[in-house]
């Protein structure tokens, strides 16, 4: 308690002597948008830019008709891998695409092994939000299973719904302030594509810690 | 013992002539640049978000006292810890007694550079802890027992064929030189750590005041393994950070994906607000954020070099640094290097001992141009310099200042020192460059300039 006084006294202290002036205070949220890189309002649009960024990222976009369909792509995605075990948490699309795949299915309920969710060969989990501006995928620790679970396992699936689709960032983060709001999940995450790295000669390899491959199902 | 002026002379004297280490840099420089800078255009106005980046940063810095608080205590709501410490060492002691009272064995940590800052992996190591840092570059340069080379590229001296000599030194795991497969390597090594760890350390990126969260920036997804899989979580972070809302992170998440690496969005953007809570499948039992002040009120108190707390780290001044890509990241010997670090490591690590980092700078103004907050860089070197002479000048410059003064203030001696100066010149030349040239400490890498033949008051009188 006593440093965290001598913090503030010294802050306080510190700001008594004003800084050069800089006008305008906090930008508003249309001041972002006029700045940031350019989003058509048609969806069709959005979604042409999601799929482009996604291609550049590296994500592969699958778009399947309804559950059968989801199921049925889901199981070749099972073969060409050769999966041996998924991990997936309770949710609407989730669970039983992954008991579907006659696979065994770890589900991350609390207290789940997470040795065990290391031996897995993809965590299926669903999101919150598609960003079309950047290509992104948004999860939350209430919405897709945990912290592990989308990215411990070497394959990352999310499901979506194609009317998760969002324009841009700040709609993205609006949505988490009305959806969440006092309530936050303990961990809310953008992810842009498989893990990658550039640390050596800054030539990109991907699946550096998190997942090599990452794959989203639209629905 | 050598003082770090003379220490960053020798180095600097050592690695600007050395060409393998300009050829790794500005192979590692050219990639960003051209990245950069198409992202740059991806932007509608990159100006206009430069502006924007900086009155929020201005607001966060000038009102740090009312944003700490509510950061604070937005986080202590949910079931995390805070700890305050003011200096290097009470955040060391901070974070000593969790791992003691956790009896922790092995720590993993994700890339922070306040724990550079405060030097933790050395005295944990000492202690008899097992810690791993996990960022690949990071990891590299542990193996090497070397601090990092770049705030964003801790790597980017070495190459793929250093990098496997170092695999097979020090884990004596042979590998091919490719970078897939030495990534791999990293990949299957700290794996097992993270499985074993009792304990994660992160840094942040940013603290979001409104709601109590920190925000970790990460290409690898090591930094959110880190605050998966150990039962304890501690996150060291700056009492700068803080950012007022979460949609800020809106325009800073791109802006320093743009910055640090070309990128659009870096792979992971990733906020906490706490421990597991009850609701969740894992993550932490107990999350502590360790806020670190370290000598950063002593910035906040300059009013005229205050903008320099709203750095994001993201290495773009480092970038386009002529001295830092001629002198190297390790010349340095701070934990921020490049422009940005000779404008603050006076501040936390004292002027008397650091301003000679000022004085390594042309001046050019790339730094300024260049940061997405808009800190004033190289008018900070001036302020430094101003600072560093007031407060110690050297000899050396006081006598020549001393006997400039006079000669620059009566013509006829001014007249008569270019004169002379031009027949010493010409005598200088038969001795150009070799060991008794006057001029040697500079003519031995460069050509000297020689005077002009006329001086304008001559022309001006030819031409009348």
């Amino acid at each position: 308690m006593n440093e965290r006084e001598n913090i503030f006294k010294r802050i306080r202290e510190a700001l008594k002597a004003p800084a050069h002036s800089l006008a305008g205070g906090l930008p508003t949220v249309a001041e972002q948008r006029g700045v940031m890189p350019a989003v058509s309002s048609e969806h069709e649009a959005q979604m042409a830019l999601f799929h482009a960024n996604s291609a550049e990222l590296r994500a592969h976009i699958v778009l399947v008709a309804d559950m059968r369909d989801l199921e049925t792509k889901m199981a070749a995605l099972r073969d060409e891998e050769g999966w041996k075990k998924v991990a997936a948490h309770v949710g609407d699309l989730s669970i039983t695409t992954a008991q579907s795949l006659g696979l065994p299915v770890l589900i991350t309920h609390p207290g789940f092994d997470k040795e065990e969710l290391a031996t897995c060969d993809a965590g299926i989990t669903e999101c919150d939000a598609l960003v079309a501006q950047t290509g992104s995928v948004l999860v939350t620790s209430r919405s897709a299973g945990g912290r592990a679970l989308s990215c411990l396992p070497p394959h990352h699936v999310i499901i979506a719904r194609r009317e998760q689709l969002v324009a841009d960032l700040p709609t993205a983060f609006e949505q988490l302030v009305q959806k969440y709001g006092g309530n936050y999940p303990s961990m809310i995450s953008f992810i842009t594509g498989p893990s990658r790295t550039g640390d050596i000669e800054r030539i990109l390899v991907l699946g550096a810690h998190g997942p090599k491959h990452l794959t989203i199902f639209m629905v | 013992m050598t003082s770090p002026a003379s220490q960053f002379t020798t180095d600097a004297g050592r690695v600007a002539p050395d060409l393998r280490h300009r050829g790794i840099i500005q192979a590692a420089m050219g990639k960003y640049e051209t990245v950069r800078d198409q992202r740059k255009k991806w932007f509608q106005d990159w100006e206009g978000a430069r502006n924007l980046a900086a009155r929020t940063k201005f607001e966060a810095v000038n009102h740090l006292d009312r944003y700490l608080e509510e950061f604070v205590s937005k986080l202590e709501a949910r079931g995390t810890k805070v700890h305050w410490a003011s200096t290097s060492a009470q955040a060391r002691e901070i974070i000593f007694s969790i791992l003691r009272e956790k009896d922790a064995k092995v720590v993993v940590k994700s890339k922070a550079m306040t724990s550079e800052e405060i030097h933790l992996n050395a005295a944990m190591a000492e202690a008899g802890y097992e810690v791993v840092e996990s960022d690949l570059g990071e990891f590299i340069v542990q193996l090497r027992e070397e601090a990092p080379y770049h705030l964003v590229f801790p790597a980017m001296h070495l190459t793929r064929g250093d990098i496997k000599e170092t695999f097979e030194d020090k884990l004596h795991i042979t590998s091919s030189d490719n970078p897939e497969d030495l990534t791999m390597v990293a990949r299957r090594v700290l794996r097992e750590k993270y499985l074993q760890a009792d304990v994660g350390i992160t840094g942040a990126n940013f603290a979001v005041a409104e709601t109590g969260m920190i925000s970790i920036t990460e290409n690898e997804g090591n930094a959110r393994l880190t605050a998966a899989l150990p039962k304890t979580m501690i996150t060291l972070v700056g009492i700068e950070k803080v950012l007022p809302r979460i949609t800020d992170l809106a325009l800073f998440l791109p802006m320093l994906a743009v910055m640090g690496t070309g990128q659009a969005l870096t792979c992971y953007n990733t906020m906490y607000g706490g421990p597991r809570q009850a609701d969740e499948a894992d993550g932490p039992e107990e999350f502590h954020v360790v806020l670190l002040d370290n000598h950063r009120t002593s910035l906040l108190a300059d009013a005229e070099q205050r903008d320099a707390l709203g750095c994001i780290r993201c290495g773009a001044c480092l970038n386009v640094c002529p001295i830092f890509k001629n002198i190297g990241g390790h010349t340095y010997s701070t934990t921020y290097g490049g422009p940005i670090g000779s404008v603050i490591t006076p501040h936390l690590r004292g002027l008397t001992q650091w301003k000679h980092l000022s004085d390594a700078s042309s001046l050019c103004g790339a730094c300024t141009e260049t940061c997405p907050v808009k800190i004033d860089l190289h008018h900070h070197l001036l302020q430094n310099r101003r600072n560093g002479a007031k407060l110690k000048p050297s000899l050396f410059q006081k006598t020549a200042f001393k006997l400039f003064a006079p000669v620059a203030n009566v013509r006829v001696l001014w007249s008569l020192t270019t004169q002379l100066s031009r027949i010493g010149m010409k005598v200088r030349g038969l001795v150009n460059g070799s060991i008794i040239d006057p001029a040697h400490a500079w003519t031995k890498t460069r050509e000297l300039p020689p005077i002009a033949p006329q001086s304008f008051r001559e022309w001006w009188k030819e031409r009348q």
